[in-house]
């Protein structure tokens, strides 16, 4: 298939899988800004962070306060990664490979961006912001469970899958490193209840509260919440099972291909086999945080080979 | 005025009996119902008609006639012929025109018109093209005033468009008519997309190492035509490209595909000349592909139509065309051009001036309707406007009595009533054959009285049937198409 084809469609599915991450993460800043006290920037700018947005924000902005932040990250334009711009990127991917598609998935995207208009700066209140995110959530979950349910099983379907993937290990990693950030004020305890209520509020971003006593049966602790989210097989959004669809979907290719495969096929096995043969006690002996950050850049570099391996 | 049902009284003519039985058994109410599904089918199917256009307004569908058009076999045959011989003398001229230019060293047609035609490529000179094939797809522009009184005109031969409609119209009828084709033999037309890519096939260039590669080369979904872009690249199971996923590498075209670059040996392309290749022509453009014009005087690639066609889509050359058909091909012509004044000539001029207010004027290099004056409709102020105009040039103009256009029942507001109507057929003109959709586009100007057919100023479109032969049963017609004519004319 032509590459332009494929780079739209790998973009499509990231950017849709972005816009869900980013209204996660500020529904993650939320809940901890409501447990932290009241004149606490610091649950906005870990979010800043976390969107890996800190830098050009601050080009722009003084202060990261929560209207400025949400500003940021929901609608402003010049913000790649904001949620209205990876709708209209999605949008403008979708429309350029409009025939790849099946009417479900078109409808899906193309309703995303028609309703969104509902939610302008004037109407939009810290009210509706849970009404907001769930919308998001939603519109990601159509988007999904379309092109799932109806487009065929050809190249189309694997780079749409490899796109929303790749983009949801990216996000994984980033969103387990907001509790990086967020730092407990002096007086609170690793394990008291801030941090408690800390953990348990990435659980629920991720919608996996539930899950996680199904798995553990017992109160949240961070190593296992972390354990969750990065190793755990039964959980859609971990990292291993990100990386056993990347994994999947470039195999795929390369069998379509007649076992043509590049140096991303080989980072993405290393990276599964690391996931899968890791223990959580080693991934904190040697410093989550560092782990996280080694996982980001190690996911960028596999999206930049498969750019130029297929997409160029 | 001639009625293409009811002919000059108020009979009704063979070839629409059972349109007119249709007619007179159905209620306006029923019509309107079905109008309304055929809209929402051609939103169904052909969604991105709106969908290209921002905002996704349903407006944007062209409207879309329920009564079809009907053309019998016999008038159909001789209209494919003269089609036919049309298109080749068309494809002669401009080989003769980028080669020997026999027809301007006899005489018949003055030189200055290639010269001062913007169409005309300096480059293409003494350039081969596969088969000797220019013209691969060609629109020609009909219009009709009486039983045999056909008339072309216009011809299209850079990158006509409409093609999608006509499939589309076919598409949407069948569904909601199925008892209408069951009632009579009507000749199908969905095997354009399949005539199309062997006439593509047809015309590999020298070099192609196995069996073509066919692409389509597209601007992009900014483009009106977008749609029937890719459309056609759909039906016809090849790429939809645009420039960007092109390059030439040692003068050989490839696309940039997920399995690494693929050759490419025949593109259609439907951008113009002009945008094609910024290091051969215009070198601002970013639609096209650097290089792409070496690789095809190389032998490398075809495209279809050639580079330089347009040069018969100028309204001075087309008074001329069937001094071609004699010239080069030595028949009498089939099919008549309107009556034309070539204001370049001091006689038509003097008659031209004269009768401006009865008139239609038109530039010789215009398209679409504009640079043209409608004489019956201007006021005394355009008039004498354009008169300026002329007499300053009047080597750019040509002039036509207004026609008075056929027309064909049309169902509108207040129920149905005639309504003037036009006809562009698809010529596909391969290295090995003629190939013609029985039909074409009919074009409908939907108000009252209004000769207007362009989609812009509120025409519409219709399906267009050509009936079966008498003698052939129904399962003949629907399993033949138009039979593959005699080659075409030396390479």
């Amino acid at each position: 298939m032509l590459s332009r084809t494929a780079s739209n469609l790998f973009w499509l599915s990231r950017s849709i899988e972005r816009m869900d991450y980013v209204a996660r993460l500020l529904d993650v800043a939320q809940r901890m800004s409501v447990l932290a006290n009241p004149n606490s920037l610091n649950e906005w700018h870990s979010a800043l962070i976390a969107a890996g947005c800190e830098t050009p924000f601050f080009e722009l902005h003084e202060r990261s306060d929560e209207a400025a932040v949400l500003h940021y990250l929901i609608r402003d334009r010049r913000n790649p990664s904001s949620i209205m711009s990876c709708l209209v990127q999605a949008r403008n991917n979708a429309r350029a490979v409009r025939a790849a598609l099946t009417l479900d998935v078109w409808e899906a995207i193309n309703g995303a961006y028609l309703e969104s208009r509902e939610f302008d700066e004037e109407t939009f209140s810290s009210d509706n912001f849970s009404t907001f995110v769930d919308w998001v959530k939603r519109q990601a979950l159509l988007f999904n469970g379309a092109y799932s349910n109806t487009l065929l099983r050809t190249e189309n379907f694997n780079f749409l899958r490899l796109g929303t993937f790749l983009e949801r290990a990216d996000n994984t990693a980033r969103i387990l490193d907001v509790k990086y950030h967020v730092l407990l004020p002096s007086f609170e305890q690793v394990g008291g209840s801030l941090d408690y209520y800390q953990w348990a509020a990435i659980l629920r971003s991720v919608s996996a509260r539930r899950s996680y006593h199904v798995l553990y049966k017992g109160r949240v602790v961070p190593w296992q919440v972390v354990e969750m989210l990065i190793l755990r097989p039964e959980m859609p959004r971990s990292l291993r099972s990100c990386y056993e669809q990347v994994l999947e979907n470039l195999d795929v290719l390369a069998q379509r291909h007649g076992g043509r495969a590049g140096e991303a096929h080989r980072l993405a096995g290393e990276m599964h086999a690391r996931l899968r043969y890791s223990r959580i006690d080693d991934i904190f002996q040697r410093g989550l945080h560092e782990f996280l950050t080694d996982t980001i850049d190690r996911t960028g570099v596999i999206g930049e080979e498969i750019q130029k391996f297929y997409l160029g | 005025m001639f009625d293409e049902m009811h002919g000059l009284d108020a009979s009704c003519r063979p070839a629409y009996a059972v349109v007119e039985d249709w007619l007179s058994r159905t209620p306006p109410e029923f019509l309107a119902r079905k109008e309304r599904e055929a809209e929402a089918l051609f939103r169904k199917i052909g969604i991105t008609f709106a969908v290209y256009t921002e905002g996704g307004d349903p407006e944007r569908l062209i409207p879309f006639d329920i009564i079809p058009r009907v053309l019998d076999a016999g008038e159909w045959d001789l209209l494919a012929s003269g089609l036919e011989q049309r298109v080749k003398a068309l494809n002669r001229f401009v080989q003769d025109m980028y080669h020997g230019r026999e027809i301007i060293r006899a005489g018949t047609v003055p030189e200055r018109l290639i010269e001062g035609n913007p169409c005309f490529e300096r480059k293409m000179v003494g350039v081969d093209v596969p088969a000797g094939v220019y013209n691969h797809i060609a629109g020609i522009d009909m219009v009709r005033t009486g039983p045999d009184e056909f008339y072309v005109l216009e011809d299209n031969c850079r990158t006509p468009s409409g093609v999608s409609y006509m499939l589309e119209n076919r598409e949407v009828m069948m569904r909601l008519f199925p008892d209408l084709f069951a009632r009579q033999a009507i000749q199908p037309v969905s095997h354009y997309p399949e005539e199309l890519l062997a006439t593509l096939q047809s015309v590999a260039p020298p070099n192609c190492p196995g069996d073509p590669v066919v692409a389509l080369l597209t601007p992009g979904f900014y483009n009106s035509a977008y749609y029937e872009h890719s459309f056609l690249a759909d039906e016809m199971g090849v790429e939809l490209v645009e420039g960007q996923d092109l390059v030439v590498q040692n003068g050989v075209v490839m696309m940039r595909t997920t399995e690494g670059p693929k050759r490419v040996d025949v593109i259609y392309r439907r951008i113009d000349d002009a945008f094609l290749d910024p290091l051969a022509f215009n070198p601002d453009s970013a639609l096209g592909v650097p290089g792409l014009f070496e690789a095809y005087c190389q032998g490398n690639v075809t495209l279809a139509n050639a580079v330089g066609s347009g040069i018969c889509d100028d309204k001075a050359i087309y008074t001329y065309v069937p001094d071609m058909v004699r010239f080069y091909l030595g028949e009498t012509p089939i099919l008549n051009n309107v009556p034309t004044w070539r204001c370049a000539e001091a006689d038509d001029l003097a008659y031209v001036l004269d009768h401006m207010a009865e008139l239609v004027i038109k530039a010789v290099h215009g398209s679409g309707g504009y640079g043209m004056l409608v004489g019956p409709h201007a006021s005394k102020a355009d008039i004498e406007e354009f008169r300026a105009k002329l007499k300053a040039k009047p080597h750019d103009y040509i002039a036509q009595p207004t026609l008075a256009l056929s027309t064909c029942p049309t169902f509108v507001a207040n129920g149905v009533a005639p309504r003037h109507v036009d006809l562009r057929p698809f010529v596909l003109l391969g290295g090995d054959a003629v190939r013609i959709a029985p039909g074409g586009l009919t074009r409908v100007a939907l108000k009252d009285g209004s000769l207007v057919v362009n989609s812009s100023q509120g025409g519409g479109t219709k399906d267009t049937w050509v009936l079966a032969p008498a003698a052939q049963t129904q399962s003949q017609s629907q399993s033949q198409w138009q039979a593959p004519r005699q080659p075409v004319a030396e390479g």
